[in-house]
């Protein structure tokens, strides 16, 4: 185990801004593009409605 | 009625052809990789983020800390991961906008065009992490050497992909012009990889290659390749969730894509 308390496992020893500014920008990246994957598939599904709509 | 009637038998014999003769071509038509599509993502996002979990925690709490960078150097746990990523991926797409060039199938063209934004937020990643580990370990946010010039090529080349495609209103047209650019930026994928052994570069040489043991410790080593297997495991369903929205979007005025 590297961290006595949960406190050192924050500071990075020193270097927390930069471990936790990669991690934490990552992990939303990664939280916001399956969001936008989710919301265009949602998208796709009710625009294939408006042709048929249209002719009808 | 008699239409379709005529429509449903060339769509059997299509489908005898297809289920009969050329097996291995069957999902190759968007129509049939869609569902497949669809079973295969909830199992690489459980295999990403379990993997994940065990690479996060390998990474933090076996790993020991480095004796010259201390604990800075445990933002190599998403930066070399994202950085493999970021060019196989480049690599993938080009190979599938080529497949699609070379036979004309639609669902190559596709699978290239669902793997851009993927590979151009692994780049962004890599960029990102990286600059936030040059600043405490070089003193610098950005350095124009080879390394991160050529990486910064590449997010241009992604971003420039996506980009031409957008602005081409036919979608086949579109798959042929993005194929061009996508197989003539691919020489930049080598330039990255070796830009640290052809230029005298401020970045550090590779810590694993092929051809020597790996000049790190065994639980950091680790930690990095599970890592690179969750980010690998998370593309894969990144890309196969865009596919299908592709695939919908496309084919939104086919009968198939109005039963779903």
């Amino acid at each position: 185990m590297n961290w006595g308390s949960f406190g050192e496992f924050l500071a990075m020893g020193g270097y927390g801004l930069y471990v936790w500014g990669s991690y934490v920008i990552t992990l939303l990246l990664i939280a916001l593009e399956l969001a936008l994957l989710a919301a265009r598939h949602r998208a796709a599904l009710r625009g294939r409605a408006e042709p048929r709509r249209q002719r009808d | 009625m008699l239409a379709v009637n005529i429509e449903i038998s060339l769509k059997d014999v299509n489908a005898r052809n297809m289920a009969g003769n050329i097996n291995w071509f069957k999902y190759s038509s968007p129509q049939s990789f869609y569902p497949l599509a669809g079973r295969m993502v909830p199992w690489f996002l459980t295999a990403a983020a379990l993997s994940g979990i065990v690479g996060l925690y390998v990474g933090f709490f076996v790993a020991p800390t480095d004796f010259q960078q201390g604990e800075s150097y445990r933002i190599i746990f998403i930066h070399v991961p994202a950085a493999w990523m970021s060019m196989f991926i480049y690599v993938v797409m080009a190979f599938w906008a080529a497949a699609g060039l070379a036979f004309n199938t639609r669902l190559s063209s596709m699978m290239a065009t669902a793997l851009a934004p993927t590979g151009a937020l692994m780049t962004f990643i890599a960029l990102w992490t990286g600059s936030l580990w040059g600043k405490p370990t070089w003193g610098t946010w950005w350095v124009w050497d080879a390394r991160l010039t050529s990486e910064l090529i590449l997010l241009f080349l992604y971003v420039g992909f996506m980009a031409l495609q957008a602005a081409i209103d036919d979608p086949r047209r579109a798959d042929k012009a993005g194929a061009v650019l996508a197989l003539v930026g691919v020489v930049n994928v080598p330039i990255i990889y070796f830009s640290v052994q052809w230029w005298n570069t401020l970045h550090q040489g590779a810590s694993v290659s092929l051809t020597k043991s790996p000049s790190m410790a065994a639980a950091m080593l680790a930690g990095m390749l599970i890592m690179t297997f969750s980010f690998w495991m998370y593309s894969i369903a990144a890309a196969l969730m865009r596919v299908r929205a592709i695939i919908l979007e496309r084919e939104r005025n086919t009968e198939w894509v109005k039963a779903i």
